[in-house]
């Protein structure tokens, strides 16, 4: 009898886990499917075709978009790693209050609701006069870039030992060796995380880049947004499925390569966060 | 003639470190604190420049259709809430239980790296009249049902958005419990299911704290998911926000409703931050 029931316990487990991925992945699955579909119907199948991977590329609006979520994603994750690392330094050696309130004030992008943090820089830049584009983009996505680097890297710097530097210096490091060879290196994978999240943060933002861009500059949501309306060019699913599997195969080689490496360890039960 | 001082005292070198978070406080003044003046100075701003509480009337003038507004989308927040948490926790727990975990899970978050939008629209045609979904019922003899444009499917594309949100913290606190804890407490006489309830369920509540406001806040400030699940027909107060800046032009109400939304945001914040450490605001995201 409790053979029975640890089994039909497995079994549901199994049957839940596989409908609530077939509830996530439904949707993707459908998207890559039509991307080779002939026809530009969503929902109607017509033949198989590789019309609308043609047309990506001939297509302008899309190819332009692409570009400039790319260019914004990056740019704007390599600014905040520099800024955030040196912030989370700075704030590591607050105290008290200032320590509070610099935290808080730092983590406002990311408490507060997108579409506040997107009104109010856009009514910041009309109020100073500057012309909404691809700057007042990219200041805007720095500014939610930030915490995420600072969030990385803070618990690194409180995990490290507060004497380290001084040691690197009775050793005959200059100050800035101490901290180029020393401090940054052991603060690596914080930043390197920090980057990742920001630049992924970047890439799949909308609301933000909705209020604060202008003058025809949009990134992917934005046109995804704008398209929706009229109807998705297939175009769209056709790039949304090249990244897709991009992201796919980048992860896949990554886990065996991680896998190889690690594999003489007990298999750890691992925190999500060392997966990203 | 003072005493010659060592060339550093411990931890003077550290403290000439506060000052690198200087970039950080003037970037936060100009790019945070002050557009949330401009937003505040707006709200109480009339069309002919001077001070005004109109703003702040119209959202809870007598007709009530703006307060009623704020509580529908309060309300739709929490129900999404809810069905997350009701379909996240058993899930969190067989992922938590699963021989390759770690697979699981990244199979779990891998939809995420692509475009929400593209994803929230892609029901569209799964949930349309002649899409997939009512192909397959008619194909097995069931009605067709047509959600679309309704409040359901606007909850529907809220579970999906972010469920994610409400499994990875669960998973991540459930994660964290000592193996050694359930065995001592099957060791002492509990069965599995008071075990659960005594031991896992107690030590898993910060995941569920940190889970419901990774659902809740985006829940309650989307505009997106309403706007294209529910086809302009169920608006949320981030569609009124929305168009008070991008159509109608009026700042001062879309201020004010923006500074309302705020106000509860904080509020739902300081209810639930007994739960919220450090640690387990990170442990979603990451």
């Amino acid at each position: 009898m409790k053979k029975f029931l640890s089994a039909l316990g497995a079994f549901l487990s199994r049957f839940y886990m596989i409908i609530i991925f077939i509830f996530l992945y439904a949707p993707i699955i459908l998207l890559m499917v039509f991307s080779f579909n002939e026809g530009r119907s969503t929902s109607v199948f017509t033949g198989f075709s590789l019309r609308w991977y043609v047309e990506l590329f001939h297509d302008s609006q899309i190819m332009d978009a692409l570009y400039y979520t790319v260019l914004t994603a990056v740019v704007s994750s390599l600014v905040a790693a520099v800024v955030g690392t040196i912030s989370a330094i700075g704030i590591s050696r607050l105290k008290g209050w200032q320590r509070n309130s610099m935290v808080n004030v730092a983590n406002l992008p990311i408490i507060n609701p997108d579409i506040l943090t997107g009104v109010s820089l856009m009514l910041l830049f009309i109020l100073m006069k500057m012309p909404l584009g691809l700057g007042t983009m990219m200041i805007a996505h720095i500014t939610f870039n930030i915490p995420y680097v600072i969030l990385s890297v803070l618990p690194h710097m409180r995990q490290m030992d507060p004497h380290l530097y001084e040691a690197a210096m009775d050793l005959g490091a200059s100050p800035s060796q101490a901290f180029f060879k020393v401090i940054i290196p052991e603060l690596m994978p914080g930043i390197i995380s920090g980057t990742l999240l920001a630049f992924t943060m970047s890439i799949d933002d909308f609301i933000i880049s909705f209020f604060t861009t202008g003058n025809g500059i949009s990134n992917l949501s934005i046109v995804v947004y704008s398209m929706a309306k009229r109807g998705i060019k297939p175009s769209i699913n056709a790039l949304s499925t090249i990244m897709f599997l991009t992201v796919l195969i980048l992860l896949v080689v990554v886990n065996l390569i991680g896998k190889s490496g690690r594999k003489a360890k007990k298999p750890s039960r691992q925190p999500v966060r060392s997966l990203i | 003639m003072k005493k010659s001082k060592p060339r550093y005292r411990a931890g003077s070198i550290a403290d000439g470190q506060k000052f690198m978070a200087i970039p950080l406080l003037l970037w936060s003044i100009m790019f945070i604190l002050l557009p949330l003046a401009v937003v505040l100075y707006n709200a109480f701003l009339d069309p002919s420049g001077g001070f005004s509480l109109d703003a702040f009337r119209k959202v809870f003038s007598s007709d009530g259709i703006y307060l009623h507004l704020l509580l529908s989308s309060l309300w739709l927040a929490v129900e999404s809430t809810l069905i997350c948490l009701l379909l996240g926790y058993p899930l969190a727990y067989i992922l938590s239980r699963h021989a390759s975990a770690s697979v699981m899970i990244l199979v779990f978050i891998l939809p995420m790296w692509m475009n929400f939008l593209l994803r929230t629209y892609s029901w569209l045609a799964i949930l349309g009249k002649n899409g997939i979904l009512n192909s397959l019922f008619s194909l097995i003899g069931l009605p067709g049902i047509n959600i679309l444009n309704t409040r359901p499917a606007v909850v529907l594309g809220m579970i999906y958005n972010f469920l994610p949100f409400m499994v990875l913290p669960i998973y991540n606190s459930l994660n964290k419990i000592d193996p050694s804890l359930i065995e001592a407490s099957g060791d002492l006489g509990a069965s599995e299911g008071k075990t659960f309830l005594k031991v896992v369920l107690p030590l898993s509540i910060p995941g569920v704290y940190s889970g419901i406001s990774m659902v809740f806040l985006p829940a309650v400030t989307t505009f997106v998911i309403p706007s294209l699940l529910g086809g302009g027909k169920v608006d949320m107060i981030g569609n009124i926000i929305e168009s008070q800046f991008l159509k109608t032009n009026n700042w001062a109400f879309g201020s004010a409703l923006s500074l309302i939304l705020m106000v509860l945001i904080f509020a739902f914040m300081k209810a639930t931050s007994k739960y919220n450490t450090e640690e387990n605001e990170r442990g979603g995201l990451i």
